[in-house]
This record gives structure tokens, C-alpha cells and sequence, in this order.
């Protein structure tokens, strides 16, 4: 009889707990993978693919999953900095595949040597670059985000990634970051 | 009131639960070479202290005391733990994911912390009544909290010292322990029981 109610009482309150349990993995669940969508909403968003990921968000997923931090190269120490900051690890210099200079660039199409094959429009992942079959191709310099892909598969090395040039309307003036002001 | 501040400062300081119990060092040894995830393992042990010995007093007082089962209370104990901490992961996970997996297999883990189970049976085998089983498991996890971030902050420094290289790694974290066991001794005889 003590057995049974021994058993009857654990029972009970097992059974209490587990509905408890219940009730809070449906109202704490947990949609996606937040930390991956924290470190997608760092990288730069450029698609590019140097990480050797399909695009950001796999990457990011692969960082949330171990992956190291130092792949992104259109996002350079800045975003590296900044995924060390949310993930608590040590800033690591970009990794030695993919570094490049740092500088903004774009890719500049040489005109004259084009043959209009199409291989650079399907390798871009901004859809910068305009152009048809057998018809000359050119780069949307805003749209470019200088990330290296359309280079590879040209067949006559007719693309080439060149510096922006700093002009009075790129140069970064940070005239709001000096706060004026009004003294009484 | 007085006797409920003097057991939490003897909980706290003087019967600390990591450096003069020996309770919990596993996670003390294991989450601490990072404060920041020294401070996470701290809250969230904090919260499944207090509550895990607020609800084994309520199973032992009002469910297995009456019916004389008590040689069930360890068994029941676990189980309220075990609850309490699969709430916290949950939590835990919903509310900072990086958090979650930076603790990652200690979390769960605080199921087997000693110091978890140790609160409850501390609690009844001193007689508690239910504020001060409370004040307790509380007074338990802010000590073990304040030992554990203190521990990480050291190890963070030691990391960058010099040390000989016999003692690198965790030979000279435990030589840091046994020290601070050691001054925490110094605490001995504050409060009277």
C-alpha cells in the first residue's frame, strides 16, 4: 500500500512538472536561429561568396554553428570586430585566403575587349552588370559591390577591379559627428 | 529580520558553498575561464538555486513529509531540479541566444551540480522554515556567484601572466582556488550559528 502510494504521489508530481514543461517549450520557443540572424544582419550583405559559403546567410549560420570569423572580406576588420564583440572571441586578422586591401573597390568592364559572353551577368550577385548576348557589357558603379566574383570566369580577363576614386560626393565628411552646440 | 540577514551573509561569506563546502566545482573549474560567461553561469544558477530550493521545500513539506515518504526526497528533489533547470535552458534560449551557446553544455549541466541539490538538503536537514530555505538556496548561489566571477577574473588575468610552464593551464586555476579557499577561511567566525 506505501509502495503504491509512494508511486501514486512521485507520479503525480512528475506528471505536474512535465505539463509545466509543456507549456513553456510552446511559449519560450524559439523561431530559426536568432544568433544566426544577429550575425547575418552584421555581414555586409554583398553575396559574394569569398567565404566559400552560397552567400551571407549561410555564413552566418556557419558562424552560429563554429565556423570562424575571419572569412569576409568585403567586410574586413570592421565586421570581423564586430562578430568578435557578439560572440565573445578574440578579433582574428582576415583569413590569409581571402585577404585583399581593404579599399572600396569596383569592377570596371574594358569595353573594347568584350566579347558579350554573359558568363560575368550570371556571376554577379547584385545584378550590377548589364549587358546581352553577343552585346557589350557594363558595371552600374553603384550598384557594384566590388566583390571580386565577375573577375574569375571572364574568358578574355577584360575585368578589372579599380579603386573608387574619392571625390568631393564619395568622401566621407562626418559633418554631423562634431555636435554643435547653442550655448546661452 | 535579523536572523534572516545573518544567515544570508553566513551563507554567502562565511559557509560559502564552492570555497569552504567544496559544493559545485565543477562548474566553478569549468565556466570560469570567461568572466562573461562566468556571469551568465551566475544568474542562471542563481535562478535555479532560489527557485529549486523554494519548490523542494514546498514537495517535502507538503507532499512527502505528510505522507511519511521521505526517503523518496532525494529522488523528488532531482526531479524538481531537473525541471527547473530544463525551464531556465528554455528561458535561457529564448531570451539571449549567444548566451546559450556560450554556456552550451554547462547549462544543462546544473542538474548535476552538487551545490543545486546540496541547497535543498541542507535545507532539510537544518529545518528550514520556508523564507529561510529561500534566503538559503539564494544566500548559496549569490556566494557561488560572486566566487565563480571573482575566479574568472582572475583566471582572465592569469592567462596573460607568466607563468612557469609546469603550472600552465589549470594546475595554477586550481593553486588560485585552493587560495581563495584559503581566504575565505579568514571569514570564519563572522557570524555566529
Amino acid at each position: 500500500m506505501t509502495i503504491l502510494i509512494a508511486v501514486l504521489v512521485l507520479g503525480t508530481i512528475s506528471l505536474l512538472f512535465g505539463a509545466l514543461l509543456g507549456y513553456a517549450s510552446v511559449r519560450f520557443k524559439v523561431e530559426g536561429d536568432p544568433l544566426a540572424e544577429q550575425i547575418d544582419d552584421l555581414l555586409p550583405q554583398t553575396q559574394c561568396g569569398q567565404c566559400g559559403y552560397p552567400g551571407c546567410k549561410p555564413y552566418a549560420e556557419a558562424v552560429a554553428n563554429g565556423e570562424a570569423i575571419n572569412k569576409c572580406a568585403p567586410g574586413g576588420e570592421d565586421t570581423i570586430k564586430k562578430m568578435a564583440d557578439l560572440l565573445g572571441v578574440e578579433v582574428q586578422p582576415l583569413d590569409g585566403n581571402h585577404e585583399v586591401d581593404n579599399t572600396p573597390k569596383v569592377a570596371f568592364i574594358i569595353e573594347e575587349d568584350c566579347i558579350g559572353c554573359t558568363k560575368c551577368i550570371q556571376a554577379c550577385p547584385v545584378d550590377a552588370i548589364i549587358g546581352t548576348t553577343k552585346q557589350m557589357h557594363t558595371v552600374i558603379v553603384d550598384e557594384c559591390t566590388g566583390c571580386d566574383l565577375c573577375v574569375a570566369p571572364c574568358p578574355v580577363d577584360c575585368i578589372e577591379m579599380k579603386p573608387i576614386e574619392t571625390t568631393k560626393q564619395s568622401w566621407q565628411w562626418d559633418i554631423n559627428s562634431i555636435s554643435v552646440k547653442q550655448i546661452d | 529580520m535579523s536572523e534572516y540577514l545573518i544567515l544570508l551573509v553566513g551563507t554567502v561569506l562565511v559557509n560559502n558553498f564552492v570555497l569552504v563546502n567544496f559544493l559545485g566545482l565543477c562548474p566553478f573549474m569549468g565556466v570560469s575561464s570567461r568572466t562573461e560567461t562566468a556571469i551568465g553561469m551566475a544568474y542562471a544558477t542563481t535562478f535555479v538555486m532560489t527557485l529549486a530550493s523554494l519548490l523542494s521545500y514546498i514537495v517535502n513539506t507538503y507532499i512527502l513529509s505528510p505522507l511519511g515518504l521521505e526517503y523518496l526526497t532525494t529522488m523528488a528533489f532531482i526531479l524538481v531540479i531537473a525541471v527547473v533547470v530544463q525551464f531556465t535552458e528554455m528561458v535561457v534560449h529564448k531570451t539571449s541566444a549567444n548566451l546559450y551557446r556560450l554556456l552550451g553544455i554547462f547549462l544543462p549541466l546544473i542538474t548535476t551540480n552538487c551545490a543545486v541539490l546540496g541547497v535543498a538538503i541542507i535545507n532539510m536537514n537544518e529545518n528550514h522554515n520556508f523564507f529561510e530555505s529561500i534566503i538559503y538556496g539564494f544566500g548559496a548561489s549569490v556566494g557561488f556567484s560572486l566566487v565563480l566571477i571573482m575566479f574568472s577574473a582572475m583566471r582572465e588575468k592569469l592567462a596573460n601572466a607568466d607563468v612557469p610552464s609546469p603550472f600552465k593551464g589549470s594546475a595554477i586555476a586550481m593553486i588560485t582556488a585552493g587560495l581563495m579557499s584559503l581566504a575565505f577561511m579568514g571569514f570564519t567566525g563572522l557570524v555566529k550559528f
